[in-house]
């Protein structure tokens, strides 16, 4: 950095601040990845008018983004929570994967024959335990024995695609599936209703919401959300006050894996209809949900439009492909590239930058 | 009345100080918090070979002043001058550039790196490079210099909080700064080190150095400093040379109003056992033996004071008690039952409170409200919680409350508690503990930070609580202020009890030899 840039500590910060620094780091990001644009002779402006009117700008493109948003959301709800007590789970692609093979079960193996009423609930229940159960090994191992959360939730993603490949070429091959590595299609009473006249499975729409608002309250007014909150801001003083890390480690570390489950339930019930390979299960909705989180700066209701935000570039992504010629590869490195501006744009939360001739300041604190 | 002069020319023979230059001067600095202007229109000169005593009760505006000085903080007005230049100095890195070295209130080391490397880190910001090998001779020779102990191996997190401030002053010697600033650094300091630490300033400040010591102890500022600039609610109250006053007018310039002390002890009259310490023996961090088979008994409506020199095994000791630390061998007794290795959630709600040693990583959640934080224990009563939710809005009432009868000073209950001044956490503490109508209060030099009317009060409250029945078992480091207020006294040294004495029975001179292993 040039000496003659100074940062200063601020002394507080604001909400306005927080707004100002994601959306300037958002801009940022864009900004940077108009220099690959050039670099592959794409007018970026034509690019991203075509991205943003593919994914907001009719009510087919805004099907699609709303489909990419339910499952970032889920899982992106759940980040929070365990981002909030400080415990990084890296993991949420896998419980996902983990959600959509017990979705599998309950409708080819366990209740084909049941009706609807009894198949949809249970395949979202025994969802979330599978979800949940996939981040208890994390959970524990960090909760009792401080084992690195990190490393676990990220190895186990890999086991996670593996029981997936494992169960579409083996046992669970389609009868009816000309030997491709699929599933049967699910029964009918085991797939998700739709908004008509689109593919929105609205089952899982809601319970993305729902979760987005429970969170809000959860972590606001109930008194593990409290707990939460001091283990992540202060682990010290939280063990000193009397509150269980192992508690609230596990117990985050459920919840975020049952809401990833969930996601996973709603990708093959309502989208898919079967199991297939794990990639395309998910598209990365695990990895993309920790950007989500931090977009919407750990806030439960603001993840809802980010989620929605970054649905649409999957979605405009798509369009670009088509209509540019570009890959699709394009639209990872524009994740990466807003996470990485997101994360150095947390030096310019807790810091001003000062020029030398007066200050550019983001934000005054006198009131 | 008294006479407030503004003294420049006597004093310090060694160094002619109307003829010396000017060295700092801040002009009118205005600083403000929200609503809170911690710093209204405050102007201040520092001459070399002069030690500057600020004095001012919590909340003053000491600390925000020093920060803003060191580069800390921003002033919203005023101006700063060093050497009669016109500086503006906005980080600390500028204000070590200008010679201006700060040891703050809380120290700020890296805890998973060495004594030489923390260092060795602060020495690069002035952009000398230095390996921590490299150094280490010169630590060494500096720690020698100026008698204190110090390993320079030792990693942070191992060492306790005399000894990380002693590292801060050395880091700050090893810059070579013109002006020193001290923020408050006694108050953990037993008294002969505090006279160490005195005699050091002062040859410093023979060296031309210019120390500016901030404190609310009217005594100190009174011993050891060339002048005293009073601070009151953000304005400079006045500016005195200590042979000037006495300490009660002194007093009375700080607090503006007199102060009648309140504390005394009394007659005690104690009935059934609540602590009881058997054969205790604990492990440190870095697994070795610390408590080495301790014994003793706090009864109801007793004042047991641990004292000792930080470092001897008493944090251990307190963690052990308190549940936070494993008892490697021995018995703790709470009313009669066994709570060896209880959980620290189990013994607060049967009635242990703790005012922990380090405020800022145990005691408090920065990031949290003080709301929050007065309720960190009873968030969970059913007081202020149904089931699964918190009352935030009586957690709220009730905090506001707590902050009246407590004096703390801060703008609203919602504010993060690290906005608030180094006492006011203190006091926030203090609030939280005594709330929760304790048995057993295990104190860890409670009136640390504290000026004297809030020393005065906490000691009012502990002896309060003592009527009550409570069970006082206080680690101090402050032998004066124990024998004030405790009824039995005890000497820690490398982990073991060297005695306990009834206060009546106790002797000054005998307990501090014992308490540096003399006796
Ligand atoms: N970063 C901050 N944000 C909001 N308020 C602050 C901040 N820093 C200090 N204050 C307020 O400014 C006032 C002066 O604080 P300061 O820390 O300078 O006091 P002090 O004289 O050092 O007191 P003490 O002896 O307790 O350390 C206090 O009321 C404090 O609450
Ligand atoms: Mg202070």
């Amino acid at each position: 950095m040039p000496s003659w840039i100074k940062l200063v500590r601020r002394a507080d910060v604001t909400r306005t601040t927080v707004i100002a620094v994601t959306a300037a780091s958002f801009i940022f990001a864009f900004l940077l990845a108009s220099i690959i644009f050039f670099w592959q002779g794409i007018n970026p402006v034509a690019a991203y008018h075509d991205i943003f009117i593919s994914a907001f700008g009719s009510l087919r493109g805004l099907y699609f983004t709303t489909l990419k948003a339910i499952p970032l959301l889920l899982c992106a709800v759940g980040l929070i929570l365990v981002f909030k007590a400080n415990v990084w789970n890296i993991g949420a692609e896998g419980q996902l994967l983990l959600g959509a093979v017990a979705a599998g079960w309950v409708a080819l193996y366990a209740l084909p024959n049941a009706p609807s009423f009894v198949v949809i609930p249970v395949m979202f229940i025994l969802g979330a335990v599978a979800g949940a159960a996939w981040a208890a090994i994390p959970g524990f191992l960090k909760g009792k024995f401080n084992v690195n959360e990190i490393i676990v939730t990220l190895m186990m993603n890999y086991i996670a695609y593996k029981i997936v490949e494992y169960l579409i070429y083996g046992p669970w091959r389609g009868a009816g599936s000309w030997g491709y590595p699929i599933t049967d299609e699910f029964p009918e009473t085991a797939q998700l209703p739709l908004i008509p006249g689109t593919s929105i499975h609205y089952p899982t729409l809601v319970l993305a919401i729902l979760s987005s608002l429970a969170m809000y309250f959860l972590l606001s007014r109930t008194k593990f959300g409290f707990e939460v909150k001091a283990v992540g801001y202060n682990v010290e003083a939280a063990r000193y006050a009397g509150i269980s890390f192992f508690k609230v480690c596990f117990v985050t570390m459920l919840i975020s894996g049952a809401l990833a489950g969930i996601a996973g339930v709603g990708e093959v019930a309502g989208l898919h209809h079967r199991l297939i390979y794990p990639w395309s299960i998910s598209s990365g909705y695990g990895f993309s949900a920790i950007i989500v989180a931090w977009l919407a700066r750990l806030h439960p209701i603001a993840a809802i439009f980010m989620s929605f935000l970054l649905g649409g570039l999957f979605v405009g992504g798509y369009a670009i492909q088509v209509s540019m010629g570009l890959s699709y590869s394009v639209i990872h490195l524009f994740n990466g590239l807003i996470l990485i501006c997101l994360i150095a744009s947390e030096i310019l939360l807790n810091y001003q930058i000062v020029l030398p001739r007066g200050e550019l300041k983001w934000q005054r604190l006198k009131s | 009345m008294l006479k407030l002069k503004l003294i420049e020319k006597e004093k310090s023979p060694k160094i002619e100080i109307g003829k010396a230059r000017l060295l700092v001067e801040m002009r009118n600095i205005v600083k403000k918090f929200y609503r809170v202007v911690a710093n209204d229109g405050i102007s201040l000169s520092i001459y070399p070979g002069q030690i500057h005593a600020l004095l001012g009760e919590n909340g003053a505006g000491k600390s925000t002043l020093m920060n803003i000085l060191y580069g800390v903080y921003r002033p919203d007005e005023g101006e700063i001058y060093v050497s009669g230049r016109k500086v503006s100095i906005k980080s600390p890195k500028d204000a070590m550039r200008l010679g201006i070295g700060m040891v703050h209130q809380h120290p700020r080391l890296v805890e998973a790196l060495s004594v030489a490397e923390n260092i060795s880190l602060s020495l690069t910001d002035v952009g000398v490079f230095a390996s921590p090998r490299v150094i280490k001779p010169r630590i060494m020779e500096l720690a020698r210099k100026y008698g204190m102990k110090v390993n320079p191996d030792a990693k942070i997190w191992q060492l306790s909080y005399s000894e990380r401030q002693r590292v801060e002053l050395l880091r700050v010697l090893m810059q070579n700064a013109k002006v020193l600033i001290l923020d408050e650094p006694t108050t953990m300091l037993t008294s002969s080190e505090k006279k160490e630490l005195f005699s050091m300033l002062r040859k410093m400040a023979s060296e031309g150095k210019a120390v500016i010591f901030i404190t609310h102890k009217l005594e100190e500022a009174l011993s050891v400093s060339d002048i005293i600039t009073v601070l009151r609610k953000g304005r400079v109250a006045a500016q005195v040379a200590p042979e000037e006053v006495t300490v009660e007018e002194l007093a009375r310039l700080m607090l503006g109003y007199e102060m009648i002390s309140t504390v005394k002890r009394e007659p005690h009259r104690y009935d059934g056992v609540v602590l009881k310490v058997e054969n205790l023996h604990v492990l440190g961090d870095a697994g070795v033996p610390m408590v080495k088979g301790v014994s003793f008994e706090v009864r109801q409506g007793e004042i047991f004071t641990i004292c000792g020199v930080a470092g001897n095994g008493q944090r251990e000791l307190v963690e052990a008690i308190t549940g936070l630390r494993k008892v490697a061998r021995g018995k703790v007794f709470f009313l009669g039952r066994d709570v060896t290795n209880t959980s620290p959630r189990l013994l607060a709600d049967m009635g242990v409170a703790h005012i922990p040693e380090d405020r800022i990583h145990v005691g408090i959640v920065p990031d949290m409200s003080v709301a929050e934080n007065l309720a960190l224990k009873k968030y969970r009563s059913p007081e202020f919680s149904t089931r699964f939710t918190v009352m935030y809005d009586k957690i709220y009432e009730w905090a506001r409350s707590l902050i009246k009868q407590y004096s703390i000073i801060a703008p609203s209950e919602k504010i993060p508690a690290k906005h608030l001044s180094g006492g006011n956490i203190q006091r926030l503490i203090l609030a939280r503990e005594f709330s929760g109508e304790p048995r057993l209060m295990v104190a860890v030099n409670p009136t640390y930070g504290l000026d004297v009317a809030a020393t005065n009060f906490i000691l009012s409250k502990l002896l309060e609580a003592k009527k009550r029945g409570v069970a006082v078992l206080m680690i101090s480091e402050d032998l004066e202020q124990a024998l004030k207020v405790s009824d039995k006294i005890a000497v820690m040294y490398e982990g073991q009890l060297k005695g306990i004495f009834p206060v009546e029975e106790a002797d000054i001179r005998e307990i501090e030899l014992m308490m540096v292993g003399v006796k």
